[in-house]
């Protein structure tokens, strides 16, 4: 076409195309999930590495067979398989049997991704659906919790230990907080910051996410809107429930699976909101169903399960916020004049 | 009816081609509630099948005297007399299965299975064809049942009729409410399969013909309020 023709030529819109692919985006979000994978492998030894190179082998594989066998397009090139197995597997505590660790892979990729139609199309967080069915199901095996450099210690097979969540658990008095954040076997904010203290591989070292985080805010992969107003909600309800104890909102901010919930799952595309109002009131959600869950309920920790239960609301959040188009009028005045 | 079907085509159709559970998803809240173990959902399949044949025979044999405005209620009577007996009967000899079946025992009475073929078959067809009928469905609900709780059983609790059977840890999750759905979703996409290959109506995806009813709706057969909806919802 010449350059004569090309100025000339009336076509459909859009007219400017972005240069981003999914493929892309995932790549950037594996790069953003790599300081936390690093330092996994230093708090909880090579054992952690296997259940992440396990999880990602299986559900890479399971993608491919359920493209295959339901006869559609092959879609291994967006990397999201990928992304889902590393997630999945920083949920995980790394002591994980394996076998129970590929259970978890085929619900998040054959029964909440391909069931419903492949990546754009699963109505809640796959990894997370993964976590919370292991959960439900061997609930031994994903609440034992080795301690931080346990692998080195020799003569030692593993040394268990409660997450400060745990710790936490049924005292949320302001009394209550006080005493559990004076325990000896509570870690102290700065070893909490790295990610020396029990919990799921992926999700103890802050440091490495909020890492992951910022860059992923810089590439513009995710707005930092839904990160801060969930982790903003959270540490406004506990400074509430600690009567304005400081201490114990970092202790809330830094323990159990928030920084990773907040970064990596709830900015998911597929399941949250598109639209700023959207967004905001979709992380404030999180924020108040993670706090309740952590201080009413009978489990230490809520994030899996809020992200997924604001996931299943998004539908209604997108119908509630659509922003009111330029130069219209509301419906309701319309029907009011409509009636005059 | 349309066409008048063998006795054996009103036998067999309750088994895959309409199955009560899995093709027209009646008897939702039976099927969750009860397949947790294979001992329960035998139980439960069998007394809805036999209040299910009794009701059809007698509703069938009714159906000149019932008046149509209130046949609702005179159905309803029927069957909770049938209930009573089977719940008796249970009590009696087996009280057992009474104790794991609970309060779902005298729910048959409000089942959907039974209410909707009394509405949709007994009401309108012979005593033998009803019966006939009632037995295929409740055959096909008893079927229906003893898959979903075999697969809940033995991967929920390692077991199957009570016998321990898997050498690994069982996973909780199938024989809690979400394990339920997550089974009688599947099994229910294995007997659309099945149904299709066997020649039997694909199932459709949205819009008025996608109710499990459709068959048997009189709107749709008007092309009524069904229909128009259905054309609304298409266009806005």
């Amino acid at each position: 076409m010449s350059e004569e023709n090309k100025i000339l030529t009336v076509s459909a819109s859009p007219h400017r195309r972005t240069e981003d692919t999914t493929g892309g985006i995932m790549i950037d979000v594996i790069i953003a999930l790599m300081p936390a994978l690093v330092l996994s492998v230093v708090l909880f030894g090579f054992r952690s590495l296997l259940v992440v190179a396990t999880s990602v082998i299986a559900c890479v594989v399971l993608e491919y067979i359920c493209r295959k066998v339901m006869k559609r397009n092959n879609t291994l090139g967006d990397f999201s398989a990928v992304v889902t197995g590393i997630l999945l597997a920083f949920n995980l505590p790394s002591t994980m049997p394996l076998w129970m660790v590929v259970i978890g892979d085929a619900v998040a990729i054959v029964v909440v991704k391909q069931f419903f139609g492949g990546i754009g199309q699963n109505f809640v967080n796959p990894a997370l659906v993964g976590r919370i069915v292991l959960m439900t199901s061997f609930p031994t095996y994903t609440n034992s919790f080795v301690q931080p450099f346990a692998w080195r210690m020799p003569n030692v097979d593993a040394v268990t230990s409660a997450t400060p969540l745990a710790q936490f658990a049924g005292s949320y008095t302001p009394d209550g907080v006080v005493s559990a954040m004076n325990s000896s076997e509570m870690p102290t904010l700065a070893q909490m910051f790295f990610g020396i203290c029990g919990g799921c591989l992926g999700e103890t070292c802050a440091a490495a996410l909020i890492l992951g985080g910022i860059y992923l805010c810089i590439r513009k992969v995710i707005s930092p809107r839904i990160p801060l107003y969930y982790i903003g909600t959270v540490a406004l309800i506990m400074l509430i429930a600690g009567k304005g104890n400081l201490q114990f909102v970092a202790y809330q901010l830094l323990s159990g699976g928030l920084m990773l919930g907040a970064v990596f799952m709830a900015t998911d595309y597929t399941t949250s909101p598109i639209k700023t109002k959207g967004k905001i009131v979709f992380a404030i959600g999180c924020g108040i169903l993670t706090s309740l869950i952590r201080i009413f309920g009978s489990l230490p920790e809520g994030v899996s399960f809020s992200i997924i239960l604001m996931n299943i609301l998004v539908p209604h959040i997108e119908t509630l916020t659509t922003p009111k188009p330029f130069g219209t009028v509301k419906e309701k005045k319309q029907k009011e004049e409509a009636a005059k | 009816m349309a066409k008048q079907k063998t006795l054996r085509e009103e036998f067999t159709k309750g088994i895959i081609k309409e199955n009560p559970v899995l093709r027209l998803v009646l008897g939702t809240c039976p099927t969750l509630a009860t397949t947790t173990s294979m001992e329960s959902a035998i139980g439960m399949g069998i007394s809805a099948a036999i209040v299910l044949v009794c009701s059809n025979i007698v509703i069938s044999a009714l159906r000149k005297v019932i008046p149509q405005k209130v046949r609702i209620p005179c159905y309803i009577v029927v069957i909770a007399a049938f209930v009573t007996i089977v719940q008796m009967l249970v009590k009696a000899f087996v009280p057992s299965l009474d104790e794991q079946l609970g309060v779902y025992l005298p729910l048959i009475v409000v089942n959907c299975i039974i209410l909707g073929r009394a509405e949709a078959f007994a009401g309108k067809n012979s005593v033998v064809a009803s019966a006939v009928d009632g037995l295929g469905m409740g055959i096909g609900f008893t079927v229906a049942l003893i898959v979903i709780s075999a697969v809940r059983e033995l991967f929920g609790a390692g077991s199957l009729l009570g016998h321990a059977l898997l050498p690994f840890p069982a996973m909780t999750i199938f024989v809690l409410a979400p394990g339920g759905f997550f089974v009688f979703g599947l099994v229910m996409a294995c007997a659309n399969k099945l149904a299709e290959m066997g020649g039997g109506k694909k199932a459709e995806l949205g819009g008025c013909k996608a109710c499990p009813m459709a068959d048997t709706c009189q709107k749709l057969a008007k092309g009524d309020a069904c229909e128009k909806e259905g054309k609304e919802t298409v266009e806005s």
